[in-house]
Parts: C-alpha cells; structure tokens; sequence
C-alpha cells in the first residue's frame, strides 16, 4: 500500500489557444494509505480535473504526482500500468459499458492488466462480490438492468483490476436513496476488506459527513478548505462564503444556536444532533 | 377545479407481462404544486408521460382540462397545454442558440413571428436567463440549461407543468435554480406543477405529496403528512428530510415534538421551544 | 474539446452577421466557383482581397480562423509537399527535384485551401445554426415539389450542428474511462487500433440511440407534428444589402472568368 503525494500541481486547459483555462493551480496534498478522503467543490472548482491527475489520465502543466515514491508520469509505461494501482469511476460509470454479458465486461480492465484466464476469472468474480452483483447476472447483457444494477457492473469494473486507490466522481448521482446507500456500502466493504485508500467526491455533504477521515475542499482551482469532517462543519461560515453547504443536522444545531441552544462541540451527522439535544435536555433538567 | 384526474388508470408496456401502473384514481387541482416522489421503476415517470399523451392508458382514462387524452383530436391541444420538462437537459434542447430553442414550441404551433418574438422574451425573463439568450445551450451549466428547457415550454403558455427528475443529473446550485423557479411559477403566475423527483428535501414546499412504489399510489397527503409515516418511506426504499429523522428519533426518546417541521429552521424551532422554558421565540 | 470551432457559431452584429442567410449560402457557391476559376497571381490576389475583406467585416477574430485551420494542417503541408516535387519545370538548383513551377503550385495550393476554409468557416461562424439550416430550407423551396423531404432535410441537419459539441464532450468522456481501466487506443497496428475503437463506438451508439429516443419524445412534448403550419421566430427577409452583395458576387464572378480566359 502506498501514499500519495501531490506538489505545486497545475493544469492548463488549452495551452496556447484563445481557449486557454487554468484548471486547478498550486495544488499541494498528501493522501496516506488506507484514508478516506471525500472531495466537495462546486462543479467546475477543479475538482474532477484533480482527480485526473491521480490515475495519470492527465498531464499536469507544472508539479509531480507520486505514489509510494514513484513519480506516476516517468515514463509512458508507468503512467499507463498505474491506472491498474489507481482506480478512477468517472461520473456515470454506466455509460461506458460495451461488451455483450456482464462477465465480459468487468473482466475488461483485469484483461487489460495481461491477467491470465484464471487470475482474470477470480478478479470477476471477487469485483463482483463487493459489488453485490449475483453471479446468475453474468450472462446478461449489462444494457438490460436496472440504473443502479448497471452503475455497480461499471463499478465493478473497477473493482476489478483490485485497485490500492480506489477514486469515485459522484458514484451516487442520479440515483434513489435506496441505490446511493447500497453504492456507498459497497464502497466501503471494498476499503475494509482491502484497506484500499478512497478519494470521493460528492455533493452530499451528508455522505461526506458520514464516511470520511479528511475532507478536501476546492474553490475556483484551489484547495480551499482541508481537515477532518469535525474541523470542516466547526466552520460553516467559510463554507456558506464559497457557496457549499453543510450537512442538514449542522443546519438545525446552527439555527438552535440562534435560538439560545448551544448544543456545544460540532454536529454532522443526524445521529449526533439527536445524541447532543438528549445531552442538553438531560443538563437542563439537572 | 381539477385540471387533471386519472380513473382507474392501468398502463402496461408493449410485450411486458407486468403492469406498469395498477389502477390510479386521482385528481389534481388547478395552480396546485404536487410532487410524486418513489423509487426509480416505482412508475413515476410512466404516470408522467400520461398526462400528455405521450403514452395513453391500457384501461381507464386519464383527463386533462377536460379533454381524453385517447381522443387522437385532443392531443394537440393537450400538449400545449401540458409542458414536459426531462432529466437530461442535453437532449431536449434542439437548437444551436437558446432563443431559438424556446421559440421551438410555439413555431410548432404556428404562432406569428411577433408574438412568438413576444413568449420567448416572456419565457426567458421568468426563468431568470433572458440575457443568455443568444448563447449556445452546451457551454451553460446544468441548472441553466434545465431553466432553459423550462422556458421552452412556458412559451406555449400551458396550464401544467410536469417535471421528471428534473434535477437528477444536477449539482445543489442546480437543483436549488430548478425547484426555486418552478416554485416560483407555480406561486406568482398560478401554474399547476407536478415535480417528480426522488429528493425529499425538494417536496417539502409542495401542496400536496404523492408517493409511488410499484405503479401504485402508497401514500398521498401534505408533505407534513407524508413524511411523518417514517417506516412506511423506509419500506419503500425512500428516506426522509433530516430533520424528519430527527424529530421521530426525539419522540421516541421522549419528546413531543410536531412532525410537521420539514426544514431545519422549522426543526429548530420546535426542539428549541421543547428545551427552553420560555419557548425559543427570539 | 471545447476547442472544436467546426460548425460552431459566434454571435455578432457585423454587417456579414446581418446578410440574409441565402445571400450568404449563395456566396460561398460564388466563392468556391470563383476560386477555382483562379489561375495566377493577380486573380489569386483579387481573391485573397475579397477573403480579407470579408474577415475584416465579419469582426471573427483572425486567431479563431487560425484555430479552424489547426486541424488540416497536415493535409496542406502534404498536398504542397507532393506538389512541389510532381510539378515538371526548371530545377531550382541542377539535379534538384524540386522546380520553380513546382514551388508556385505549392503556394497557389496552399492559398486555395485556406481561402476555401476560411470562406466556408465564416458562414458558420456568421450564422446560427437555425438561420442556416432556414436560408437553406428556403433556398431549396422549388424542390419540395419533387416530393423531396426539404424541411426534414434542413431539421437534420440542424440537429446534427447541435450536437456535435454534445457528442465531442461524450466521445471523450468514453475514451477517458476505458482509459482509465487499461484500454490503449494509441499502440498497436491497425487491425489492433481498430478493435481498441470498439469500446468506444458501442457505448457512444447505445447512448446516441437513446438520446434520439428521448429527444423524440421531448420534441413532440413540444408539439411538434412536422413541417406542415409551423412558423418562425427569425423571419427572412431580403434587405437593400443582401442585393448589393449578389451584385458584388456577380461582378466578382464575371471578373475571375475574364481574367482566367485572358490567362492572369
């Protein structure tokens, strides 16, 4: 298992041209094996562009990219077998699916990977069991499920080349309440049964409050923000001034707060504003 | 006034075994804001493309402003009076240049040039995306676009407007664009909107809640009324509001707090009113 | 990909902006017809003035038409390249293959073909899509009576402007996934490169047919029901400008071709 490390990282859309844009800039981090690190940011902060660069999909225009020492774009070689160590979901994995079963195609990236049949064959059937797709499902045509069937296949397929970084762009957009909770578990048997490192990003603040060890924040092709998700929601107010939001139970302890209820230390999930106003209602009473 | 209702409406697929809706009765009232919420393969979007004629009842009648939709006459005039907003705003703009695309419908209707001139104005002004209106769709954002899709069937001046997923591809800042504009036009210009959508927060300020699962109606009241069923939303893969979560965890713990407090504003104010004395009034 | 410029528009209000779409449409035949009457340097240059002045009126900034040109870059330099060397003629040094009469071919070449992309960029630079695929729906009124589909043909092509930028921005979200689980479009021999495209070009396919799907829908929705009693935001007009330039393109045609009988 290896660590991240991310110096001066810059990238330049369109270098040259009258539609030049610089994406993200000045971009320093260090990501440790085995983290959870969710990534929030309005659309078009250089989020998505960021996390290019983790997988060497993208060139950086200045800055390096390395994982466990190796710098990631030293040779072509290397950039392109360290896309089976860095697995990257992009936003509706489903519409990259081609092949005619299911098998087929989450065995597309172990096949990638120069596996033999058998090592092939165990990586399917392992990706497919965090995914929780049945294994009846194999011979099916993936274009033939359901929405959320169809985003674990593509996940999946993914899973499959058993990455050690694991990267999801909004694995839950589009879904219902009942798809995005079986996503983001099975994201999470992945990173306990693999202790894989996963960088998420998502508009669920919610989520984010929930699952991750360290919150990343963009703005405007910066870090912004960086911190534990207790650090983060402690300062709502930087938050508001970027235009992101918090989670819906740090709203309701904000508004206490207005109300003369300090709840006292943060609130981010709706089970610790249920446990803080037990807490307060037990004080008051004593 | 109904401006809509639905009787005994049954609906199956061509070559599917299952029904798709079993039997609806309903009626929807005119300048009313509704919100079908369920599951995706719930059947909310099939229902949608009944109010238009886009599909027509297995068995049943669906009416709207007095019309059958089954009646091959009637479509037309239905179709503009019902306007169809879709998840994907990509593929429902059909033109290179936003104007043009919210001039679509009413040069389908064949409305003079001026006046087509005049609606599009209109259109645009009231979603907020007048001085776009000679971009290109495809270098806006998602939530643009979708106020651009909502335009485009403002122009033919409908009575209803009837949103699938509207917000289903979309960031907050999005969604929060969409569902204030469409809350806005059912308010100020009296338009009856039935926004489906499986985010519960969206349908807190809607007049009325609908609840699918399996081509049924499970549940149907006040968002207020609705929410406050928590185990039946949860058998039905739904969740609820925080703060709805949160005032049905407090009860059970003890408190007595209304679970008509669906924004955490209005969840404030009852928790504060539970654990101050003087009632948490500022 | 946002740089893709083929067939995009730019709103303005230059007077070429402001011709009626069938003037313009008419134009670029002249034009093109014009430009391949061209045989030396003189009518060489009336056409090279007519282009400028037409870059110049249109307010397109000249690094935008550059950018058109980015991509054929390649196809010019060969074509002036073979040129060079095919041409018969005096040597420029002796024992050379390349000739003098070789060099000036090369250089008419290349002048041909970036006036002929210029030109034909600038009406789609100049003119929305809808205006074009209108002028063009108008232009081709006669044959509707040969029972030629022209409103479906001008609705086409329309839709088809309209998506290009789309289906760009699509194509390489595709290719940046399969990428990104190991997939390498860029080594191999050709029968390799070809089956490395499938990936690719069946998700791009299932998610067209399911955006025409959904675009059908969307459109009747709008109650569209063909061709028949629709009207038009942007109304053709002829103006008193659109007279003088066909004028103009008739003098300037009149010209190239008494210029090329007389050999210049």
């Amino acid at each position: 298992m290896a660590d991240i490390k991310v110096e001066a990282l810059r990238h330049v859309y369109s270098e040259g041209t009258p539609f030049e844009r610089v994406a993200i800039e000045d971009i320093s981090v260090e990501i440790p094996a085995g983290q959870f690190v969710g990534i929030i940011g309005h659309t078009g902060s250089g989020k998505s562009t960021f996390i290019q660069h983790l997988n060497g999909l993208l060139q950086p225009s200045a800055g390096t990219v390395t994982l466990g020492g190796q710098n990631i774009f030293e040779t072509k070689k290397i950039t392109h077998n360290i896309r089976f160590r860095v697995g990257l979901v992009f936003q509706y994995p489903e519409y990259q699916l081609f092949e005619e079963t299911v098998y087929k195609d989450i065995s597309f990236g172990p096949k990638n990977m120069g596996l033999d049949e058998k090592e092939i064959d165990a990586h399917v059937r392992r990706a497919a069991a965090f995914t929780g797709i049945s294994e009846n499902l194999f011979e099916d045509s993936p274009l033939e499920l359901s929405g959320g069937q169809k985003r674990r296949v593509a996940i999946a397929g993914v899973i499959a080349m058993e990455p050690e970084v694991l990267i999801l762009d909004e694995p839950t957009a589009g879904l219902d309440p009942e798809g995005c909770r079986q996503i983001l578990e099975n994201i999470c048997t992945y990173k306990r049964e693999t202790g894989a490192t996963v960088i998420l990003v998502s508009h669920s603040m919610d989520d984010m409050a929930k699952l991750a060890d360290r919150l990343v924040v963009f703005n405007q092709g910066h870090i912004a923000m960086d911190g534990t998700p207790k650090e983060i929601f402690s300062h709502p107010e930087d938050l508001f001034s970027i235009g992101l939001s918090v989670p819906e139970s740090t709203k309701i302890a904000l508004e206490l707060k207005h109300r003369g209820v300090d709840l006292g230390g943060p609130v981010y999930t709706d089970d610790q504003l249920v446990e803080a106003v037990l807490r307060y209602d037990r004080r008051a009473k004593a | 006034m109904e401006i809509i209702s639905a009787e005994n409406l049954h609906f199956t697929y061509p070559g599917d075994d299952e029904e798709a809706l079993h039997g609806l009765n309903f009626e929807i009232s005119k300048g009313q804001f509704v919100a079908i919420l369920g599951r995706n393969g719930s059947g909310k979007s099939t229902l949608a493309k009944m109010f238009n004629g886009i599909l027509l009842p297995s068995e049943g009648k669906v009416t709207v402003c007095g019309m059958d939709t089954s009646a091959e006459e009637n479509i037309l005039p239905i179709r503009r009076q019902v306007g169809m907003v879709f998840q994907n705003p990509d593929n429902q703009i059909v033109a290179g240049v936003v104007e043009d695309d919210v001039a679509f419908a009413p040069e389908n209707l064949g409305v003079p040039p001026e006046e087509i001139r005049e609606r599009v104005d209109r259109a645009l002004k009231l979603v907020n995306m007048y001085e776009y209106r000679e971009h290109a769709p495809h270098l806006l954002s998602g939530g643009q676009k979708q106020r651009v899709a909502i335009a485009g069937v403002l122009a033919m001046e409908p009575d209803v407007i009837v949103l699938d997923e509207p917000t289903a591809m979309l960031d907050p800042q999005g969604r929060q664009e969409v569902v204030g504009t469409v809350t806005r036009l059912c308010r100020e210009q009296g338009i009856t909107v039935i926004l489906i959508t499986h985010h519960m927060a969206e349908c807190v300020d809607a007049d009325r809640l609908m609840i699918m699962d399996e081509g049924r109606i499970t549940a149907d009241g006040s968002p207020a009324e609705v929410f406050s069923r928590v185990e039946l939303l949860k058998k039905e893969g739904l969740t609820v509001p925080a703060s709805t979560y949160v005032v049905h965890k407090l009860n059970a713990a003890g408190f007595s707090l209304p679970l008509s407090a669906l924004t955490p504003e209005a969840c404030a104010q009852a928790i504060a009113g539970a654990l101050l004395p003087c009632g948490g009034e500022k | 990909m946002k740089s893709v410029t083929l067939g995009q528009y730019f709103p303005g209000d230059s007077l070429i902006h402001r011709l009626d779409p069938r003037t313009k449409l008419l134009w670029v035949i002249i034009y093109i017809v014009a430009l391949f009457a061209a045989l030396d340097w003189y009518s060489y240059g009336v056409m090279m003035a007519v282009t400028a002045a037409f870059l110049i009126s249109s307010k397109v900034k000249f690094r935008v038409i550059m950018q058109g040109l980015r991509p054929l870059i390649i196809i010019i330099i060969l074509t002036a390249v073979l040129n060079m060397f095919y041409t018969d003629g005096t040597p420029v040094l002796p024992g050379w293959p390349i000739t003098w009469e070789g060099i000036k071919k090369a250089v008419l070449m290349i002048l041909r073909i970036i006036m002929l992309i210029a030109g034909t960029f600038l009406l789609t630079y100049t003119t929305s899509p809808i205006m074009l695929t209108d002028g063009m729906e108008l232009l081709n009124a006669p044959l509707k009576k040969l029972h030629f589909p022209v409103h479906e043909t001008a609705l086409m092509m329309s839709m088809a402007l309209r998506f290009i930028p789309t289906l760009t921005e699509e194509t390489n979200k595709i290719m940046s996934a399969q990428r990104a689980r190991g997939a390498d479009f860029d080594t191999g021999n050709i029968i390799q490169r070809a089956k490395a495209m499938i990936p690719i070009l069946v998700p791009l396919f299932v998610s067209s047919f399911r955006r025409a799907d959904e675009l059908a829908v969307a459109m009747e929705s709008r109650c569209y029901h063909g061709g028949e009693g629709r009207t038009r935001l942007k109304q053709l007009h002829y103006a008193p400008r659109d007279w003088i330039a066909l004028g103009f393109g008739a003098v300037l045609l009149a010209g190239m071709f008494t210029m090329r009988h007389f050999g210049l």
